[in-house]
Parts: C-alpha cells; sequence; structure tokens
C-alpha cells in the first residue's frame, strides 16, 4: 500500500524536509533539525502539519448521547465553542484512544482522533451508536495545522478578524481565516506553549498558499520529531507508547478525564471495579539523576534494592534542560513523588526520581 | 557525501588511515542525517583494546540513541573531546570535526577490508 499524502506534503518536499511513512501517511520528520524546531516552538512559533489526524463528525439529536456513551470525560459540560480532552475506552477498560471533543453546535460534534487509530476507532464508535446519530469520517479532506508557541496568537491574528485573544484554552471560534470561511481556530495544542490548531477543508482555500504565508510570517516549519520532544517535555501521554488497548485511563494518570458519575458509559464497569480493587500500576514521569543518562523507550525501570518495578514507555533528553526524562509505569508503590528509583541504561543502574510533568517550568 | 579517501562499514562509520598509520573514525553523513540532532557522544573505551565490530561507545540523538562499533579490532587511543562542548559538530562535519576516535589498529592492512566510498553509497542508496 502507498502512502497517503496530506494537503502539504509538496510544501514539505520542497522545503527539503526529512519524510517518513507514519500511521500511513507521509509526514515530516524534521526541517531544520529538532534543536531548531523545538527552539522556535519554546521561544517564537512553529508550525505543524497533522493533517493526518482523524476528524469525525457526530450530528443529530441525540449526538450528545453517543458522544457521552463512547467517551469516558463528561461532554455534557461542554458548550457549543468548548472542548475537552478524552479517551475512548474498551469494555475491559483499555483505552482504545485518546481524542479531543469538539462541541461545534448544539448537535454537532467533532472528534479528533489519532491518525493511526482512524479505522479502529470509526468502528469502535460505530458500533456502539444505538442512537439518532449520524458518524462521518471527514479524515480524509480536513486539513489541521498547529501554530505553536508564544508569538503564535499575534502571527495568526494577522489573518483573521476573530479576536483569538478572546478565546480562552480549550475553547475554539469558528471564522474566516487567510479567506477561507468556518475555519476551526482551536485553543489547544500539544506542546504546553500558546497557540492554536486550525481545522478546514482542503477544498476551503490553496492549503500550499497558506503554509507559505504562515511560514512567510515567520512561523518555522515544524516536523513530528520536534512534537514528540515537545510534549515529552510537557509529559503529555502518547497513544501507542505511553497509553493502549492494554491500559487503562486511571493508571495511565487520566483519573482527572475518567468521570465515573456521569452516567453509563463504555468501559465504565471496568473502571469502577479497577478503582475498587486499587491501582496496581501507574504511570509516571521522572527524570534521571546523572549527566547523559537518556532514558528510552523500553528500559527496565527498578526499584533502589535493584527488583523490576515497571518499564519505560517513553524517553528522551529534555532538550530544554539536557536532563534525561521520561514517562513509564511503576508499582504503586513506587509511583509517588520523590521516590527513589532506577533506570537501566544499558546495563547500568542510573539513579532516578519520580517527579510530577511537566518536566520543565513553563511561564 | 562519501569522500573516496575514506573506508566505510555497513554499521554507518567511516575511518580514515593518517599519516603516522592510526585510524580515525567517525559516523558517515548518512548516519547522522537518520540519526538527527544528536546530543552527546560517549565514548567509555579510551586506552582499552576493542575487537572489530564491539561497541566503542554509543551516541545518543534527541530522538534516539545507536551503538558505535569498532569497524576495525585496536586500541582506543583517544576520543574527540571537542565533542563535549560541541556534539552538534557530528551533525555540521561528520568527516571533519565531528570525528569520535583515533585507533591503533591491531592489523594496518584491516583497512583495506572495509567499504569503499563506492560500495558504501550503493549500501545506502
Amino acid at each position: 500500500m502507498s502512502l497517503l499524502k496530506t494537503p502539504f506534503h509538496a510544501a514539505h518536499v520542497r522545503a527539503g524536509a526529512k519524510m517518513t511513512g507514519f500511521a500511513g501517511c507521509e509526514m515530516p520528520v524534521q526541517y531544520a533539525g529538532i534543536l531548531k524546531e523545538h527552539a522556535a516552538v519554546r521561544g517564537n512559533v512553529g508550525l505543524f502539519d497533522v493533517s493526518h489526524m482523524g476528524e469525525f463528525l457526530v450530528e443529530g439529536p441525540q449526538a450528545l448521547d453517543l458522544v457521552q456513551a463512547v467517551t469516558i470525560n463528561d461532554a455534557s459540560v461542554l458548550t457549543p465553542g468548548r472542548a475537552q480532552y478524552s479517551a475512548l475506552c474498551h469494555g475491559h477498560g483499555g483505552i482504545v484512544d485518546d481524542l479531543l471533543v469538539y462541541r461545534l453546535s448544539e448537535d454537532r460534534w467533532m472528534l479528533v482522533v489519532n491518525a493511526s487509530n482512524i479505522a479502529k476507532d470509526f468502528e469502535h464508535i460505530r458500533s456502539h451508536n444505538r442512537f439518532d446519530a449520524r458518524l462521518t469520517d471527514i479524515s480524509a479532506h480536513t486539513c489541521l495545522l498547529a501554530v505553536q508557541g508564544p508569538a503564535a496568537p499575534a502571527l495568526l491574528q494577522r489573518f483573521t478578524d476573530v479576536v483569538l485573544a478572546d478565546i480562552p484554552y480549550y475553547h475554539f471560534r469558528t471564522g474566516r481565516f487567510m479567506g477561507m470561511e468556518d475555519v476551526v481556530l482551536s485553543a489547544t495544542g500539544y506542546t504546553g506553549e500558546a497557540g492554536f490548531e486550525l481545522y478546514f477543508p482542503a477544498s476551503a482555500g490553496d492549503p500550499i498558499a497558506v503554509w507559505d504565508a504562515l511560514v512567510a510570517a515567520g512561523a518555522e516549519p515544524c516536523g513530528l520529531g520536534a512534537r514528540d520532544a515537545l510534549r515529552l517535555e510537557m509529559g503529555f501521554a502518547l497513544y501507542g507508547n505511553d497509553i493502549d488497548d492494554g491500559t487503562h485511563p486511571l493508571e495511565a494518570g487520566l483519573g482527572w478525564i475518567t468521570k465515573l458519575q456521569k452516567g453509563p458509559f463504555v468501559g465504565r464497569e471496568a473502571l469502577v471495579a479497577a478503582k475498587e480493587a486499587g491501582i496496581a500500576r501507574k504511570l509516571v514521569g521522572f527524570v534521571t539523576e546523572e549527566a547523559r543518562a537518556i532514558p528510552r523507550p523500553g528500559y527496565a525501570l527498578q526499584a533502589e534494592d535493584g527488583t523490576d518495578i515497571g518499564t519505560v514507555t517513553s524517553g528522551g533528553p529534555s532538550v530544554t534542560t539536557g536532563t534525561g526524562i521520561g514517562l513509564g509505569y511503576v508499582a504503586a508503590a513506587h509511583a509517588a513523588e520523590g521516590t527513589a528509583i532506577r533506570v537501566v541504561i544499558r546495563n547500568q543502574a542510573v539513579p532516578a526520581r519520580v517527579v510530577k510533568p511537566p518536566f520543565i517550568k513553563k511561564r | 557525501m562519501f569522500p573516496a579517501d575514506l573506508r566505510y562499514t555497513k554499521d554507518h562509520e567511516w575511518v580514515r588511515r593518517e599519516a603516522d598509520g592510526t585510524f580515525t573514525i567517525g559516523i558517515t553523513d548518512f548516519a547522522q542525517g537518520e540519526l538527527g540532532d544528536i546530543v552527546f557522544v560517549d565514548v567509555n573505551t579510551v586506552g582499552e583494546s576493542v575487537e572489530a565490530e564491539a561497541v566503542f561507545g554509543t551516541v545518543e540523538a534527541v530522538k534516539t540513541v545507536s551503538e558505535l562499533f569498532m569497524p576495525v579490532s585496536g586500541e582506543v587511543l583517544e576520543v574527540n573531546a571537542g565533542l563535549d562542548a560541541n556534539p552538534e559538530a557530528v551533525n555540521n562535519d561528520p568527516y571533519g570535526a565531528g570525528w569520535m576516535i583515533r585507533v591503533r589498529p591491531s592489523d594496518p592492512a584491516s583497512f583495506e577490508t572495509l567499504l569503499t566510498a563506492d560500495e558504501y553509497r550503493d549500501l545506502v542508496s
């Protein structure tokens, strides 16, 4: 099967980006390099093509009922113009995917899912649709650009009459952007910086021209490599690394979006039972206590006495501080902030300490 | 991209034979491009004799880590101390300032057993 291409593909190739296959799509890993792109996002503004991600519409008089039935957060608190982080769970409590839920209008919702899970998620939601709600996959013709960094709002404001400063975090407006109508301007992102994610149909304008205009305005093109380094510094879970079908939200640190009291939803009973039984392992953040000790996925985590307590699921250097940082599951007894643990790096047990992400101080 | 006076390995190291008979070793332009931004090079085998294809160190990039393999058997004489402060030299100048170790080969003729530039280019293209 040949790889899919986003509407911005030609711009990536033209710029000499290093491309890779990701979730069936040919995506840029890096342009100028992860360090330069990371610095742009933390200090100025970076531009990411994340059009490979999936978007579903849920529409109809019972759209909320379907969203509530398949997601673990309480979507009923959303008014039109608000978004929330949530997850889909299996009946056994494992995570089908994590996602963003947007209430576009009273009876119209958009679900934004991971690229690698589009087909699985769609089938999962469809299988639970016993409501008067229409589910549509609009992924193939939806553009998604993330414009992230402290200078992102000011840069974007030049291209829209929507007052971006009026959009709080996890809110959005739909409006005119660069001549295109009905662009979703969402104050969200995966970097920990200010900024927006822009959703628009590929047919709404000339995607390459939009990309070029943002770059000309000063946005640094960024690839998936920088995106991963940025999200790791914030301790944001990545589906496939830190969460998957075999992990449940309560052990993954997603208790804050798991609304067991909201009413029935797929996975609720399993999660209630897991909570009552006690959480055996927890996803934690940790930092290594030695210089040049970089954790990587798959490395073993040990207690101070050398017993195995878990595994690293994400790891790398904090590009900001140079410190080795990681996420991993550990037995619950070792999950408290400040607990001394060890990470096994090439047969060496290196001291590490459990910390609460983010791993960098934010302004 | 692959200087003709150097020899190469399938593990993406290059070897330069110096006038004094020592070998200088680094990673190729292809390898640095695959790794992306390098944050440090760790070599803890200085003073040791290391067999061909054994690990002489590691290179940590932002997104991944890779082991470094000895192209030939020999004694590791020196590590490029300049990489401590300037690891990006491996990205920017892989055959120059980004060199990694200097080695006294057990067999000076082992140079001839390594891949030529043309052979290496075929391998990575």
